[in-house]
């Protein structure tokens, strides 16, 4: 969370050198901040709420059951499944993957289910094809998901 | 703009509206669901207002020619190496991402680069690999990130060759057209 703290400290640091420049330019540069937040915000907050219903749901011991050591090639599938269509906040998401490790949870199938979750959003689509058209967005995500599992190979070859 | 506010809205309205019936039909589940919605929503507040202040920021200060000669068309290893390293500082949920992939584009970055900040930040971010570093161990963190960083690029270019030109300039087009909306 240091991160977040940074990223206000230089946007804090380079909006008082932008006012001291040039105050018209600053003002702009707000209102247009302002704009692409305010324009995305609708996505943004259905978002959160289908986040919020999908996890009440796959809570851990459902995952864990999805994707214990002993689920094999199916246990990555599932995982790397479960990891695409949620949407956890990675702060959340390691912890509780170090847990499902704990509990049972297989290296490989933890390594697609991380994978997935961070590069392949399926709630988040509707925002990514906003900006970057159907096409890209579907080919990133069905890319992403592939990559995943020769992340999950290489993990479960690597990790014990 | 202001007549399809109520339109723009419907979809999350939608989305509350299930949560609160879910709440009625299965009250545990419901308020879990709650909880989640309330701590990303958050997250959210926390993260994000920085990232549009310096995007904000940079479409105003940095000049489209700047961009382009950094990342764009002809910037070659130093493009990628910059949409790697941009990508990996960020903080912050992917779809906070995609507002700045727009003013990339605009800004002239060249496609692929556009699609390894992406990448980097999806899931090379440093400040999750910190973490992703003390929660599941050094062996997994950094074998993650190793086969990340050719793969991030590797599904860029890929991606890319899977496009025409006209369907990468219509998308350049029509962030250029956001600008006004």
């Amino acid at each position: 969370m240091v991160f977040t703290y940074v990223f206000y400290g230089a946007a804090g640091i380079l909006l008082g050198l932008s006012l001291v420049k040039d105050r018209k330019k600053t003002r702009t540069a707000l209102l247009k901040a302002w704009k692409a937040f305010e324009n995305i915000l609708p996505q943004f907050l259905a978002i959160l709420f289908l986040a919020g219903i999908l996890l009440a749901f796959l809570t851990p011991e459902t995952i864990s059951r999805i994707i214990g050591r002993k689920s094999g090639w199916l246990g990555v599938v599932g995982a790397a499944l479960v990891g695409s269509v949620t949407l956890i906040p990675g702060f959340l998401a390691f912890p509780m993957a170090a847990l499902l490790l704990k509990n049972g949870a297989g290296a490989m199938q933890i390594g697609a289910f991380v994978s997935t979750l961070m590069m392949v959003g399926v709630i988040t689509l509707p925002v990514e094809i906003k900006y970057l058209g159907r096409k890209t967005a579907y080919l990133r995500n069905l890319m992403a998901f592939g990559f995943s599992f020769l992340v999950a190979l290489v993990i479960g070859w690597v990790v014990p | 703009m202001k007549k399809n506010r109520l339109v723009r809205y419907l979809f999350p309205l939608a989305a509350a509206l299930a949560l609160g019936v879910l709440l009625l039909i299965d009250p545990p589940a419901g308020r879990k669901a709650a909880q989640v919605t309330l701590f990303s929503f958050k997250e959210m507040l926390l993260v994000i207002p920085p990232i549009f202040v310096l995007l904000g920021l940079l479409d105003v200060w940095v000049p489209r020619e700047k961009m382009v000669r950094f990342m764009g068309d002809k910037s070659g290893l130093l493009g990628i190496l910059l949409a790697v390293f941009i990508g990996s500082a960020a903080a912050g949920p992917l779809y906070g991402a995609f507002p700045v992939a727009a003013v990339f584009m605009r800004k002239g970055v060249k496609f692929t680069n556009l699609l390894i900040f992406l990448g980097a930040w999806s899931t090379t971010k440093i400040p999750m690999f910190l973490f992703e570093l003390s929660a599941l161990g050094t062996g997994f963190a950094v074998t993650r990130l190793l086969v990340n960083i050719p793969g991030i690029i590797g599904i860029a270019y890929a991606l890319r060759l899977l496009l025409r030109e006209e369907e990468v300039n219509a998308l350049y087009a029509r962030s250029a057209a956001m600008e006004e909306g």
